[in-house]
């Protein structure tokens, strides 16, 4: 009980989310039962028994810039310093679906990623690189269908079996009408699309995670950890439910989800907060729908340092928000990480910057000690009690989901989850102002000086090669067998039960591109226009 | 790009200062945007730009008011606006740089002030 002393002062004892904070936590707010062990459901503890006793967790390091070749040397200088799978930024153009060459393109190609816009570029990306040994993380939603089709195309032509592939794609439509907008088509077509690639890999590419179903977008765009998980695993349903309908069992897809979150700067509620993720999962999984195998019901993440909470100011500070980021994903038990660059609010991270990021997951990985027991943060009074309270406010928001929107597609076309999100963002900001929510550097503790930090400049001559090179290639390739493929890939797109997969790597291997694959599927699909709300 | 948050906090902050808003959402593009702008008789064109083209897209900007002979509206840039390039976006005559960091209650004084200063200078030259 709060003293009286207090003044109500107790009040403002809350976690990011809002969960009111009692002054101190005992073994009477533990729920023991709800522990059990890691490894075993509802996998509180961690998804696996040995975690990271056993093996660590990938360190993947978000990375691209420029053209094809300016990204592969980055690539061999982060696998170089340690980083222990790759994670592919694409630039604007590719993941909307435009060439690099197209007019639309012209002012954003390799500026925040790679410019991919054909089969070569993909093949020029991965120069040097052991893509049957190196697990590859392929950020892209709208247009993941085409570049997943010109990874297995580029591994086709290195005589490699398509079992060897190990890695993940984002593709997870969804939460792009709902936070990240970086979407092309409408929803129905999106999700076939995004399941078409589920359905082709679980059968093909068994070793890959065919999507990484992704709340980190929607609360660095302001959710609180509970929306964030929430409006996520809404999302995981739709998809299952879609699958389910296509005729596909749970237990057959579920092993191979896998799903993203950020990680803020409440501490000890984000540990809390993907204990409490791979609880809802399990019991999701279970009791919705009856999965008969654990691995079904075993969440896997990835955790995204959040960008959000890195000012532009004073930004070596920044490495020390990070690093407490990354230590509560490690206390979290995810699978891999990302750690932000202090120069986030700046630019894409230099060589220098992202070097102190992988550094940061090196030296808490081989110096604190934190990884030579499981889950050494389990029993905790308050974690503990954190994640209990976090599982029930979660499910509290799925269930009003389901039960006013009918799931979370109805939900996102309506602008409920989006309203929420910005209310909660405009919030925020005031509290800034008002300095209620302390950033230091930033509204307390604040100095004149300005920071002089490098920061990375877009690579203007990489980007006009590139689009010269695009250019020249659609006058160097056999121009018909290129048409041939699209009509076929339009085709393919108006029978709503046929899987776009096959004829998407047919068609990128006779060298449609990007934007000529996205404009025929644009002419049967349609396009999707974001209702900007503003409240 | 397609952060809109930002944009849509600005957007939210000013109508609630005072401002009328008119948002035109993602992925504009630029001709467009001022088309709709002068067409609309606003007083200040606002674009958010997260993703590093904010010299670029000012150049356009200008430009493009330039052209359609237009002395009345102001210009404003927000969003990731590295330290080195504030004073290159008012060279290139971007009224307004609020980069990111900028208080909302800045951000509207900024604008009002830039009004002003357009009222003067047309006092100026009567």
């Amino acid at each position: 009980m709060g003293s009286s002393k207090n003044n109500g002062k107790d009040n403002d004892f809350k976690t990011d989310s809002g969960i009111p904070l009692k002054p101190v936590y005992s073994e009477k707010d533990i729920d023991d039962q709800n522990l059990g062990l890691p490894g075993k459901p509802p996998f509180t503890r961690g998804p696996y028994e040995s975690m990271y006793r056993g093996r660590l967790w990938t360190m993947r390091q978000y990375s691209g810039m420029g053209d094809a070749a300016e990204s592969n040397r980055r690539y061999k200088y982060l696998l170089a310093q340690g980083q222990t799978g790759l994670s592919v930024a694409f630039d604007l153009p590719t993941q909307l679906g435009y060439d690099s060459d197209e007019v639309d393109a012209q002012d954003d190609v390799g500026v925040v990623g790679v410019a991919i816009s054909s089969l070569e570029d993909m093949e020029r990306l991965f120069e040097g690189i052991p893509i049957g040994q190196v697990s590859t993380h392929l950020n892209i939603n709208a247009t993941a269908p085409i570049i997943f089709a010109m990874y297995l195309a580029m591994a086709e032509n290195r005589g490699l079996n398509f079992s060897q592939l190990r890695g993940t794609l984002q593709n997870d439509v969804l939460k792009e009408f709902l936070a990240r907008k970086a979407f092309i088509f409408p929803p129905g077509p999106s999700v076939r699309l995004s399941c078409d690639i589920v359905q082709y890999a679980i059968d093909k590419v068994p070793e890959f995670n065919p999507i990484s179903i992704t709340g980190f977008h929607v609360k660095e765009m302001g959710a609180s950890s509970i929306q964030e998980v929430a409006f996520c695993l809404s999302d995981a349903i739709a998809y299952c439910d879609e699958l389910i309908a296509r005729g596909l069992e749970f237990d057959r897809f579920a092993p191979n989800l896998s799903f993203h979150f950020a990680c803020g700067r409440d501490f000890f509620e984000e540990i809390a907060k993907f204990r409490a993720a791979r609880r809802v999962w399990a019991e999701l999984a279970f009791d919705r729908y009856h999965a008969k195998k654990d691995e079904s019901a075993r969440l896997r993440f990835f955790s995204g340092g959040s960008g959000a909470v890195l000012p532009a100011q004073e930004p070596l500070n920044n490495i020390v928000r990070s690093s407490l980021q990354c230590l509560a994903a490690v206390l979290g038990g995810a699978q891999s990480i990302h750690v932000m660059a202090y120069d986030e609010a700046h630019s894409i991270p230099t060589e220098d910057s992202v070097r102190i990021c992988l550094r940061t997951q090196q030296i808490i990985a081989l110096e604190s000690g934190v990884t030579k027991t499981v889950d050494p943060i389990g029993g905790s009074y308050y974690v503990e009690a954190l994640t209990d309270e976090l599982q029930v406010l979660i499910q509290e928001k799925m269930d009003q989901i389901e039960r006013d929107w009918g799931g979370m597609i109805p939900a996102v076309v309506n602008g409920f989850p989006q309203r929420e999100v910005i209310h909660r963002a405009y919030q925020q900001e005031k509290d800034i102002e008002s300095g209620k929510r302390v950033v230091v550097g930033l509204n307390k503790y604040t100095t004149d000086s300005k920071s002089s930090i490098r920061i990375q400049r877009t690579n203007e001559k990489a980007a006009l090669l590139q689009k010269r090179r695009v250019k020249q290639l659609k006058k160097r390739r056999n121009a018909a067998k290129a048409k041939q493929a699209l009509e076929k890939v339009r085709l393919a797109a108006l029978d709503a039960h046929q899987n776009m997969i096959p004829v998407l790597i047919e068609a990128v291997k006779s060298y449609a591109t990007v934007g000529e694959i996205t404009t025929a599927l644009k002419d049967v699909f349609g396009t999707y226009k974001d209702p900007g709300l503003i409240l | 790009d397609g952060h809109d948050k930002g944009a849509l906090v600005v957007s939210r902050s000013l109508r609630d200062s005072g401002f009328e808003v008119i948002y035109l959402g993602l992925y504009g593009k630029i001709e467009q945007i001022v088309e709709v702008a002068i067409q609309e008789d606003v007083d200040i064109i606002g674009l958010s730009i997260l993703s590093g083209t904010h010299l670029k897209a000012a150049n356009r900007l200008i430009h493009e008011i330039k052209k359609r002979k237009n002395r009345k509206v102001r210009t404003a840039i927000g969003g990731i606006i590295p330290e080195q390039d504030v004073s290159r976006l008012k060279k290139i005559g971007i009224d307004v740089v609020v980069p990111t960091g900028t208080p909302l209650s800045k951000v509207a004084d900024l604008l009002r002030a830039s009004l002003v200063a357009k009222k003067m200078t047309r006092m100026n030259m009567k």
